[in-house]
């Protein structure tokens, strides 16, 4: 019997011949991941589960990466990364990436893959709804609570359902205005927030196979903001050549049978697609940028898993080279690696920093999950009153960046840089 | 969660798409839930990330909701996997959750953490409930019934999951299945 590739991966995960849509299995996990805001939580059930001497069931598969709450002077907050300091000693984890010292690296959905701990056709588990981020090199990558991480922590298992799988096929000659983040949001502006609740997103097609390893991420990190389970796109001799560039660990990668059958198949050509927003406060509020830009702005944002990667940054220098911000222009490196190419990248001659002082952004912050999610009141870039805010994140649901009443656009990192020079929602073709 | 087979109670009524960053606003995510006092407090910030126009879920100066049941529309939950969300309307005092429909994380930490039911409606019952309305649940017979008129509406079976539950959640269902010691 066919099957797509989240399901190979599960059924070889479950150590079954074939798995189908709905079944219900228990999988071997190979990677768990976890950050300081559920961290703790889950040390904490994983302690009263199996005890206060229990060890980790694979020190090797389990992976601390704080990165929510670390430039705040707020006491809690660094209770907690106290808590994972300890137990990653406790435990002698060897993958703890601990803030301040030098194996800090920012937000954990860039660190993992740069890392080495996405491998194609494994499972991994995050206690976090964007590790759907990791399905971009072909793995099953999934967000999960803290009581189920718990689980996994003392037993490596857990008890899954098969997801449908709906499948995107994007083609089409991608024009230079068109990122990932204007195809996801397309994407999810035409099913809807819950259009794939419990489904596997399966992004396929000429344009993802041209597209670099981080913009794919964009895409599949954004799978959960439609309700995906997982996003997916097949390993190909790029992931593959990534990969490898990251770890020496096997791997198998696994592919969709070519006769696989699917809950339902998405034609897109970009070709026609132009850059656009996603409107407060919903991540489906589609509006093509040119139609909204009647839209003052107050404050503009560079930054997270799926907006602050080199390839953002670079994105964003090639509006701002030659141009002024008119607006608080927040930028934000999502690991210390993209901190350290704002430096050694440049744009006809001039690095990436020098562009950006030049722009009159504000000072680039350390790397870390920073106003993304709001965070205690010192977080850098926490949005305040009632300004109106454009940002390269993920989600724009009301109180996001912290204040309730600052409503958040949602865009490329090409419309949000446009937009910080004119101080409206411009689209970025005014600029290229 | 324990096997219960009522739940009555004064229900509170949402929208579509409640996201966890209403249930609960990321600056309380410095609380740890498995500390106890911080699992209270997490229990007293429930759904304060709602716009200022809702009426209060926990009364003012009150640490605990007086709304035992949650009526709401569609993709209630989505967002974030913050086990915070379900953990702390269980921690103010949420018995059951009746929705049209559940993020998945969101609706599998409930079940997980046994903090509180995630039933399904199989009708908008959104729009037949105000705050405050008295309500009661059976869980047998998966019915919700509005106690002044009397009106019954049916609710989905739990399905697969309903073992899980059943057991108070992944651990013990874990536990039952030979899976764990
Ligand atoms: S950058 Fe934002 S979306 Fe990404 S993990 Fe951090 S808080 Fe979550």
């Amino acid at each position: 019997m066919s099957m797509t590739i989240t399901e190979k991966i599960i059924a070889k995960a479950a150590g079954c011949e074939h798995v189908q849509p709905d079944e219900n299995v228990w999988i071997n996990v190979d990677i768990l991941l976890t950050h300081d805001i559920c961290g703790p939580g889950t040390i904490g059930v994983f302690k009263r589960e199996f005890g206060d001497t229990a060890k980790v069931w694979d020190k090797n598969k389990v992976v601390i990466i704080p990165d929510h709450y670390i430039y705040t002077k707020d006491e809690k907050a660094h209770r907690n990364v106290d808590t994972l300091r300890d137990f990653a000693k406790e435990q002698d984890l060897p993958y703890f990436y601990d803030p301040g010292t030098i194996s800090y690296k920012g937000v954990c959905h860039d660190a993992l893959p740069q890392e080495g701990h996405v491998r194609p056709g494994e499972v991994i588990f995050g206690t976090d709804s964007h590790t759907c981020t990791h399905g971009a090199l072909g793995a099953f990558s999934s967000g999960i609570g803290n009581t189920d991480a718990g689980f996994v922590m003392g037993t490596g298992k857990l008890l899954i359902k098969v997801p449908k799988t709906l499948r995107f096929n994007i083609n089409g000659e991608k024009p230079d205005y068109i990122t990932g983040k204007d195809i996801i949001l397309r994407i999810i502006g035409d099913i809807g927030v819950d259009g794939a609740t419990y489904c596997a997103m399966e992004f396929r097609g000429d344009t993802i196979s041209k597209m670099s390893i981080e913009e794919r991420m964009t895409i599949c990190n954004m799978a959960i903001e439609a309700g995906g389970k997982n996003g997916i796109i097949e390993p190909d001799d790029k992931a593959i050549e990534y990969i490898k560039s990251k770890t020496g660990q096997p791997f198998e990668a696994l592919y969709s049978d070519p006769d696989c059958s699917v809950e339902k198949d998405y034609d897109y050509d970009v070709s026609s697609f132009v850059p656009c927003i996603a409107e407060p406060h919903l991540p489906s509020k589609y509006a093509p940028a040119s139609e909204r830009s009647d839209v003052k702005i107050d404050h503009a944002y560079i930054g997270s898993c799926t907006g602050g990667k080199i390839t953002d940054f670079i994105m964003a220098a090639k509006i701002l080279k030659g141009n002024r911000v008119s607006v608080d222009t927040f930028l934000v490196p999502a690991t210390v690696e993209v901190a350290e190419g704002l430096i050694t990248e440049s744009i006809d001659g001039k690095s990436l920093v020098e562009i950006f002082a030049e722009a009159g952004c504000i000072d680039i912050a350390p790397p870390s999950c920073a106003a993304c999610l709001g965070g205690p009141e010192d977080t850098f870039g926490r949005t305040k009153n009632n300004e109106v805010v454009i940002s390269t994140t993920n989600r724009n649901f009301i109180g996001r960046m912290g204040s309730k009443d600052a409503p958040v656009y949602l865009a490329s990192p090409l419309t949000v840089a446009a937009s910080a020079i004119t101080g409206k929602i411009t689209d970025p073709r005014n600029f290229m | 969660m324990s096997k219960i087979k009522k739940i009555t109670g004064k229900v509170y009524v949402l929208e579509d798409n409640i996201d966890t960053d209403l249930i609960i606003p990321a600056i309380y995510l410095n609380l740890v839930p498995t500390i106890p006092e911080e699992y209270d407090k997490l229990g007293s910030y429930a759904l304060s990330g709602l716009p200022e126009n809702f009426d209060d879920f926990i009364a003012k100066g009150e640490t605990k909701s007086e709304f035992t049941i949650i009526i709401a529309g569609r993709n209630f939950g989505c967002g974030s996997s913050r086990e915070h969300a379900p953990i702390c309307l269980g921690a103010a005092g949420t018995i059951a959750i009746v929705a049209e429909s559940y993020a998945r994380i969101f609706f599998r930490n409930s079940v997980a953490t046994g903090e509180v039911y995630p039933l399904e409606s199989t009708e908008r019952l959104r729009d037949k409930f105000q705050n405050g309305d008295l309500a009661e649940i059976d869980m047998d017979n998966a019915t919700i019934t509005k106690t002044d008129t009397n009106e019954t509406f049916q609710l989905k079976s739990l399905g697969a999951v309903a073992p899980v539950i059943e057991a108070g959640g992944i651990f013990e269902y874990a536990r039952k299945e030979g899976m764990i010691t």
